[in-house]
């Protein structure tokens, strides 16, 4: 089936079908107004902030054998719900303005 | 065919069971009715091969039947009154999704004060959700409705819901004669489950993620497009169904003596029984009635009406329910569709299961018919009828 926007037609039917795609909506990035700085002295790879983030924008990096977490600003809104989850305080917050 | 004694509720539940549901999802406490409760048993017996879905509300039920449609099931949900108030978010995405449902709602009215008996204003709540919607007189209609809608949300020029109507009591728990098709001749009238897509694991697939709102308004012209064609197409499944049963259903407004008549009442549901009682009462004193009962509501048969109304002295629309501010729903709706407009009344009556007998019918026809033939023309948006008093608004 090809499917490449958010609508497509079957046998005649216009269907809202899609498939999920990275930045389907936008580079979300942009509206964010504080922006989490991981400490990476600090962190200890728990990976809570990556299980926390409601919009999957941490990807697990392997760093010279070790599984770190990174953030993508492409799609991070600043909700900054992973500083507040982090055990260790690895999470800074600071102004993006 | 046998002919059983069945409720309105039965009814459904027999309609259901011969077109093989496979995924039932119901709330099953007030305001609920003995439709599936019935089809659990069916399960239960092991009459009907479906997975029954208790859940925790009636948002859910039809949420729990939108994603069985999805995954290829043929489903069914039924509920009533402020369950189907509590639905209709859900209606909307069923609809826009273009995924074939049917659902049977026993119409009753809504709260405040609590009220278990039927009036339309719950189902005509739903009009622009983009659901089919059908009514039914009589308890043989009732399964016969149900029946038809099965094919008729699932053909392929369609792919859209639908509403199968009954009154609340008057017809979901009164027991009438109802011939019940052989399953042999269902089979093959009702071929299997038709869809132009299926959310299966490892498709890739969602479902009405946001769009952009360009695309938003191209679907909903492809619904109304979809709306219109279902006019055609149930006049065609509703005549084949006719081929198996007897019955016809190849138009969308059941006609009663309209031919001949001056005056003509249109309406929906139980009660257009007593306006045809009425109507013969009427003949006998020489008052040509008759009476233009709708099936569907949705799509909305603006050609017929105009056909069997335009040319007549008066056109007396019977509504059960009303839209507070204006006037009564099928009013509203017929007097859209007339483009030369005879003489109109708008009645509501009934509302909150205020009792109608055919004397009630007798009684406000004669009072209007009275009125055209002393003034000419008349044009009442709203006369509300209530146990022999007349307040004109």
């Amino acid at each position: 089936m090809d499917v490449s926007g958010k609508v497509v037609e079957l046998s005649g039917i216009l269907v809202p079908l899609s498939r999920p795609t990275e930045a389907a909506a936008g580079e979300t990035g942009c509206w964010r107004t504080r922006r989490p700085l991981i400490v990476y002295d600090r962190c200890k790879g728990c990976m809570l902030c990556w299980l926390y983030c409601p919009e999957s924008a941490i990807a697990r990096v392997k760093v010279g054998g070790r599984l770190l977490p990174v953030i993508d600003y492409r799609f991070c809104k600043g909700c900054c719900i992973c500083a507040t989850e982090c055990p260790s305080k690895a999470i800074a917050i600071v102004d993006e303005v | 065919m046998p002919v059983l004694p069945l409720t309105g509720n039965y009814a459904v539940a027999y309609a259901v069971k011969l077109a093989r549901v496979q995924v039932i999802a119901a709330y099953p406490i007030t305001p609920q009715t003995a439709i599936v409760e019935k089809l659990s048993e069916m399960v239960e017996s092991g009459e009907l091969d479906a997975d029954v879905i208790r859940v925790e509300s009636e948002h859910s039920a039809l949420a729990a039947v939108y994603g069985a449609a999805l995954a290829g099931a043929r489903v069914f949900t039924a509920t009533s009154s402020h369950g189907l108030l509590y639905m209709h978010e859900v209606l909307w995405w069923v609809a826009g999704s273009r995924v074939p449902v049917v659902m049977a709602v026993v119409t009753r009215a809504i709260g405040v004060p609590w009220n278990i008996h039927t009036d339309h204003c719950d189902i005509m709540g739903q009009r622009d959700t983009g659901w089919l919607i059908a009514m039914a007189e009589n308890n043989q209609e009732v399964l016969d409705l149900t029946l038809i809608a099965f094919r008729l949300t699932e053909d392929e020029r369609i792919q859209l819901p639908m509403i199968v109507g009954l009154d609340g009591f008057i017809l979901s728990h009164t027991t009438e004669p109802v011939d019940v098709p052989e399953q042999e001749l269902v089979d093959g009238w009702l071929p299997g489950r038709r869809q132009v897509y299926r959310i299966e694991p490892g498709c890739g697939l969602s479902v009405g993620s946001i769009s952009g709102d360009e695309e938003y308004e191209l679907l909903r012209i492809d619904m109304q497009k979809a709306m219109e064609r279902a006019k055609t197409v149930a006049r065609e499944v509703g005549r084949e169904y006719g081929k198996i049963t007897g019955r016809y259903y190849d138009k969308l407004v059941d006609c009663y003596k309209c031919e001949d008549a001056d005056v003509v009442l249109v309406g929906m549901g139980a009660w257009m029984g007593d306006a045809k009682v009425a109507a013969d009462m009427l003949r006998s004193e020489g008052i040509r009635v008759g009476v233009a009962k709708l099936w569907y509501v949705r799509p909305f048969p603006r050609e017929e009406l105009r056909e069997i109304c335009g040319s007549k002295k008066l056109v007396m629309v019977f509504d059960r329910g009303l839209s507070l501010g204006h006037a009564g729903h099928l009013f509203l709706e017929v007097a859209s569709a007339l483009e030369a407009k005879p003489s109109m009344v708008g009645v509501v009556a009934g509302v909150g299961g205020v009792d109608m007998q055919p004397e009630d019918f007798v009684n406000i026809v004669r009072r209007y018919v009275g009125e055209v033939e002393e003034k000419g023309r008349v044009y009442k948006h709203l006369v509300w009828y209530h146990r022999g008093a007349f307040h004109e608004f």
